[in-house]
Formats: structure tokens, C-alpha cells, sequence
């Protein structure tokens, strides 16, 4: 659940920060460089732990704001989000640009808007180019969303470890078991990366 | 006060000190990918396929699971494996779990490196009657070496960023010193705010480092570059 | 001469230090066809695609249909051109491109439709008939359904060329149209050029190294080389009796590497 709301919410501003980076407005570029960086730049489990327990008394201080309550699935949201927004925009940008001039040549002989290139002609191309990547991130969250049971919240591995503390003697079958969970979970998603992965290396060829 | 900089002057030497702990784990963690990523990438090698078959296997369960999951067994059920299980302290099951975790992905570094070698320099090889060990270190690593350099630093990075699991096994790293000195005196923006900046600190100029780095060799091994770029400028027609 | 559809008034071009074109003046009447000749490298690509908007003049004026292309007026002083009037000028100009450019994820159909659906705004029935009418001028009305990746260079570039078709434009352009292409594929494309050319409305300007095709279509022949108009002339005064030595040492060159003979004339 967390992994799928995560991603949904990481692709959409993946999108956005990818094409905030190729924008012609520099301030524009700017910001989304610097949401980028920072991401990027520091590690996750930091990042849950900054959102859980820092940012609550961040908006508490601030006078106009409501009391923010963040529950430890909406941190683990945020947090998982933003951190692979990040990444992923960085594909999102190669892939726009991996996309031959002659495209946006092309789009341009035919008097498309800007907006329109973009749309019809530059992002259809470039979604099929950035599908493998998004797979591999997909499992990379998979297994990141593991980290949000340090926070509380009862996932695979929270679970497994409440289990492990009431049956100490079946520690090695709780952990082996939450181990091949995590692979059944990842399985398909390695298969789907990689047909992705072969599907576009065939188009490149063609 | 949202920021209290007396809190900050209390425990920025606490995580500074920490930073090392946790700066001395990555590279630690890192000897140990390097290294058994090689001996991941010999036995995928292997002339038997069921070999190289259940290698992979085991490699791809490694890399698809949670870090942070391998570090619980290590820390809590490896002890109880009969015969072999012996009890490990937070740090070496800190470096021996990411170690091999991330084993998987520079054995996969290397893979690509040796791939990427043209076919034709093995047959250039052979036609030049050199022995197995000769290709290998004569025309087949120097070639495949440089190109893999920024990605292997790109793995440095990464791991860097991985080390803050290790404080769920009780590792005092930066994050486990911010969370314990946030749980004594309920406050936690100033902590971890400065645990972040150190990380952002370490790991952004690094990863410029190594673009940089990456640019440089892709110059080196493609001189057509140039060429290329003045073509699609139009400068040359 | 019939009213002027392009000028060109002392255009220069520059890539970073180098100076492509170095003050082209060239005036081309409605109706007319052009075709660019030279060397590599001597501006003639650059040429064409500072008409179509893809690269920004240095200097000097573009004029389309008598209208300024990259500046507008404001208050009686030429500023730059914004998008808007970029846009607006540009829909009397299509292009076709070497290496075709045709959009991989869309089909034959798709390709010829979705600027007349999106651009100008035709109902997709309209835009449909168009494209379907266009489609079997270029002998393709079997393709409609097939993705570009199926098919031939020829098809390919007989495909691109019914899209910029389909626009209606007033000016067509064609840069180097057969250079992409296997050599016994270059007739199918050039007799659809030359049925064009004889229907005789619409302004063409050719970027060509096919010099019996250009003699054969061109009503006016220009020689570029080393970013100046060396020479311009009917086509018969351009390659039997032209005196200028630089001319006169690119034409032997090329017939002696001509690899296409004239296989494909009509009547």
C-alpha cells in the first residue's frame, strides 16, 4: 500500500521536477536543481526521520499553522516520494533529451506550440525509453519502504519483528520468511523490468 | 524560537564525532563490495550453467531484498543458525550486510565493464596468440576499467547513504547519535537538520567529483564525441 | 519576376566562431523553384533551416510572403520575433528532412494527422481525408495502418513528405531529401518531387547534390560555396556555360562521382 501510493505520488513529481529542469526560465530550473540536489544529496532513512519527528515541531513553532500531525504512513510517503521523485527526475530528463533533435525538428516544421511537441511528439517517446528505469526504481522503493517500520509503522518487516519478539526461538524462519517475502513481491516487477528493458532496446534498433 | 542554536552547540560535536563512525563503516562496507563483487563476477563466469544459474539466483535475491531486513538476520538470527551461527557485533554485521548487498551491484558494475569491451579486441587476442591471462590483463581489463571508475564512485555515494539502516541494528553513527540525544531531550529538528547537512555536505560535492570524472572518460574512450557535438550543432554539415 | 514569396537580405549565420554564411542576399518569386547547390559545409542547409525557424540568423532579415520571420514590427522599429509570430509566420513553411524525422510511435495515418488535427484544428474526419488524399499522391494509400519502423527509406521519405503536405504550406522545403537513402531507392522519391514540381503552384527550394534532378526541376539554380551566392542563373547558363572557375570545378567533380543517372525522367 505505502509502496504503491509512494510511487504514485514519486512518478508525478518525477515528471514534473524532470521537466522543471529542462524549463527555459532559469529560476524555474533553478529551485527544481536545488529540490534535487538535496534529495539526492542526503540519505533517506534521514530524510524519514527529519520529516517524522522534525518537521511536526517545525510547523508547530510557526504561528498560523495548524498542529501537523503527521501519521507514520503519510511521513513514510512524503519521505519515500520525494527521495525517489528525485532520482527518477533525473531519468525523466535524460530520457526528454535522449530523444533526437530531429523529433522536435520535425514538431516544429509542423508548427506545434511548444506545449504541443512536448505532449504529442518528445514525452510518448521518452515515457517508453524511461520504462526499465522506472522498474528498477520500483524495486528499489520496495525495498526502501522497508525502512518505514523504523518509524513505526507496520509493514512486512515491523510485523515480522513484533512476531520475532513474541517467538524468540523461531528468530531464523521469522527472518528467512520476510526475506523471500520481499522476493516474491520483487519478482514480478524484475520480470516486467525486464521486458521493458528488451522492448526498447528492440524500438532502438529498428 | 523554532531554532535554538545552544541545542546546535550541544550536539554538533557529538555528531561530528559520530561522522567518523560512520565515514570509516562506508569504506569498510566498500572494501568488502569491491572485492566480493569480483568473486561474484569470476563464478558468473563459471563453464557450468546450473552454476552460473544458481548464482544469479542467489545474487538477485540479494539485491531484491531490504538491506535492512539481511541486517536483522545477520544481527538476530544468524547467531541462532546452527553449526555456523556466531554472534556478531552491530558494526560487522553492519559491514558484512551492506558489504555483500552491495557486492551484487558492483559484480554487476564489473559484468558491464567486460561486456562492454568490443568483441573484436578477444579476436584481435587470439589472433595475436596471446595466452588467457595476457588477454585479460594486457588488452581485455585496461579497456574495461576506466569506463566503470564513476560508477563505482557512484556506488561509494550510494552506500554512503545506506549506512544510516545500520543504526537499526545499534550502530552510533550520525543518525543513531541524533535520534539519542533527540530521545533524552525531546528535540529533534536540530539533529537531525544537522545530520542532513553533513550528509549533504559529504555526498554532494563527491557526486560532482564524480560527473566530472565521468565526462573525462567518456572523452577519452570517444574521441567521435567532439565531432558528434559540432555535427549536431550544425557546424559541420 | 512574379511578387517575391522568401527574401533573403544580407543574412550572416554564425556557429560560435565560425561564420557560416557571410551576407546572402537572394530574393525567391511565388510559384518558384530553387534549388540550393555546393559543397559540404558551404551554408546551404543553413540556408533553409533559418526559414523553417530551426536555426536564428546572426544577422540580417528573413522575409516570408513579405512579412519579417524572426522580427516583428513594434512600433515601427523590427525587435525580435516572440513564439506567437514565429508561429504564425512559420504555417506557410514545411519541411522535409534528410533523414525523414517521422514520428516513431504514431502510424503512417497518425503522422499525417496529428499536426492538421492539433494545428489547425480539422475535425479528425477532415484531417483523415486530407492525409488519405496526400497518402495516395505519394502512392502510399496502402500504408495507413503500418508504423514508420516497416518501412522502406523511399516509403519513409515519401511518408514525410505527404505530412508536410497536408499543411498546405506555401513554401516547401527539401534538404537533401535522398541523401539518407540506398541508391535505388532515390528515383521512387524524386518522382513524386518532380510531380509536385510540375502542378506548378507551390514554391519549392531544394537543398540537392542530385545535380540532373535539380537541372531538370529547378527554374533556377544557386551556388553556394564558402558561405557566399558564388553564382545564380537558369540551369542551362549554371551548367553549360558558366565561366566561374569554383563552379565550374565542383560540376566536374560531381560528374565524375555522379551516381544517379537521370533513370527517372518523366515524359
Amino acid at each position: 500500500m505505502l509502496l504503491i501510493t509512494s510511487a504514485f505520488f514519486a512518478f508525478i513529481i518525477a515528471i514534473i521536477a524532470g521537466l522543471g529542469r529542462l524549463a527555459k526560465s532559469r529560476w524555474i530550473r533553478w529551485t527544481t536543481n536545488i529540490y534535487v540536489e538535496f534529495f539526492r544529496g542526503t540519505s533517506l532513512v534521514v530524510q524519514l526521520f527529519w520529516v517524522y519527528y522534525a518537521l511536526p515541531m517545525l510547523a508547530k513553532a510557526i504561528p498560523f499553522l495548524p498542529p501537523l500531525n503527521l501519521s507514520s504512513f503519510w511521513a513514510g510517503v512524503i519521505a519515500v516520494s520525494l527521495n525517489y521523485g528525485a532520482y527518477v527526475s533525473e531519468t525523466v530528463r535524460s530520457c526528454i533529451l535522449a530523444v533526437d533533435r530531429g523529433q522536435h525538428e520535425a514538431a516544429i516544421a509542423l508548427n506545434m506550440t511548444r506545449f504541443q511537441r512536448m505532449r504529442l511528439v518528445i514525452l510518448p517517446q521518452a515515457v517508453r525509453m524511461m520504462l526499465p528505469d522506472f522498474g528498477n526504481n520500483l524495486i528499489q522503493m520496495l525495498k526502501s519502504t522497508s525502512l518505514v517500520s523504523l518509524i513505526g509503522l507496520t509493514d512486512i518487516t515491523y510485523a515480522g519483528m513484533v512476531f520475532r519478539n513474541s517467538n524468540i526461538d523461531l528468530g531464523i524462519l521469522v527472518f528467512a520468511m520476510m526475506l523471500v517475502f520481499y522476493f516474491l513481491i520483487a519478482l514480478p516487477l524484475i520480470w516486467l523490468t525486464r521486458r521493458a528493458e528488451r522492448a526498447v532496446s528492440k524500438g532502438m534498433a529498428s | 524560537m523554532i531554532w535554538d542554536w545552544n541545542i546546535v552547540k550541544d550536539v554538533f560535536p557529538l555528531i561530528f564525532r559520530a561522522m567518523w563512525l560512520t565515514l570509516g563503516l562506508t569504506l569498510a562496507c566498500y572494501a568488502v563490495s569491491l572485492v566480493l563483487g569480483i568473486i561474484w563476477t569470476l563464478l558468473r563466469r563459471a563453464p557450468w550453467a546450473w552454476f552460473r544459474w544458481t548464482v544469479n539466483g542467489v545474487l538477485e535475491f540479494i539485491r531484491s531484498t531490504p538491506p535492512l531486513v539481511q541486517l536483522y538476520f545477520l544481527f538476530y538470527a544468524w547467531p541462532l543458525v546452527p553449526h555456523v551461527g556466531v554472534t556478531l557485533s552491530p558494526i560487522a554485521a553492519a559491514i558484512i550486510g551492506l558489504g555483500v548487498h552491495y557486492s551484487t551491484y558492483t559484480s554487476e558494475v564489473y559484468r558491464s565493464g567486460i561486456d562492454a569491451v568490443d568483441k573484436g579486441q578477444w579476436e584481435a587476442a587470439l589472433a595475436l596468440n596471446f595466452s588467457r591471462a595476457r588477454t585479460w590483463t594486457k588488452v581485455i581489463l585496461p579497456q574495461a576499467i576506466p569506463p566503470i571508475i564513476p560508477m563505482l564512485g557512484n556506488y561509494l555515494i550510494i552506500m554512503f547513504k545506506e549506512i544510516p539502516t545500520t543504526a537499526s541494528i545499534g550502530v552510533m553513527g550520525m543518525m543513531l547519535t541524533a535520534k539519542m540525544y533527540g530521545a533524552q531531550h525531546w528535540v529533534y529538528l536540530e539533529p537531525f537538520t544537522i545530520v542532513a547537512f553533513f550528509f549533504l555536505l559529504l555526498s554532494y560535492p563527491s557526486s560532482l567529483f564524480v560527473q566530472w570524472l565521468e565526462k573525462k572518460m567518456n572523452r577519452r574512450f570517444d574521441k567521435n564525441e567532439v565531432l558528434h557535438e559540432a555535427k549536431q550543432k550544425g557546424v559541420v554539415v | 519576376m512574379t511578387r517575391p514569396m522568401v527574401s533573403y537580405k544580407n543574412v550572416r549565420k554564425s556557429f560560435g566562431q565560425i561564420e557560416v554564411l557571410k551576407g546572402v542576399n537572394l530574393e525567391i518569386g511565388e510559384g518558384e523553384k530553387v534549388a540550393l547547390i555546393g559543397p559540404s559545409g558551404s551554408g546551404k542547409t543553413t540556408l533553409i533551416r533559418m526559414l523553417m525557424t530551426l536555426e536564428q540568423p546572426t544577422s540580417g532579415v528573413i522575409e516570408v510572403d513579405g512579412t519579417p520571420l524572426w522580427h516583428m514590427e513594434v512600433n515601427k522599429k523590427l525587435v525580435p520575433a516572440n513564439e506567437k509570430h514565429l508561429r504564425n509566420v512559420r504555417k506557410n513553411i514545411g519541411m522535409v528532412f534528410q533523414h525523414f524525422n517521422l514520428f516513431p510511435h504514431m502510424t503512417v495515418l497518425e503522422n499525417c494527422t496529428v499536426a492538421p488535427i492539433h494545428v489547425l484544428g480539422l475535425s479528425k474526419k477532415e484531417a483523415r481525408e486530407r492525409a488519405v488524399e496526400m497518402l495516395e499522391k505519394v502512392k502510399l494509400g496502402d500504408k495507413l495502418d503500418v508504423y514508420p519502423s516497416q518501412l522502406s527509406g523511399g516509403q519513409k521519405q515519401r511518408v514525410a513528405m505527404a505530412r508536410a503536405l497536408v499543411m498546405r504550406p506555401k513554401v516547401m522545403l527539401f534538404d537533401e531529401v535522398t541523401s539518407a537513402l540506398d541508391p535505388e531507392l532515390v528515383g521512387e522519391v524524386l518522382e513524386v518531387i518532380r510531380e509536385l514540381a510540375h502542378e506548378g503552384k507551390m514554391t519549392m527550394i531544394l537543398v540537392t547534390h542530385e545535380m540532373e534532378f535539380a537541372r531538370d526541376v529547378a527554374d533556377r539554380i544557386v551556388f553556394l560555396d564558402n558561405g557566399y551566392i558564388v553564382e545564380e542563373g537558369p540551369p542551362e547558363q549554371i551548367f553549360e556555360y558558366s565561366s566561374n572557375e569554383r563552379l565550374k570545378r565542383f560540376l566536374s567533380r560531381f560528374r565524375l562521382h555522379s551516381v544517379y543517372p537521370l533513370t527517372t525522367r518523366s515524359v
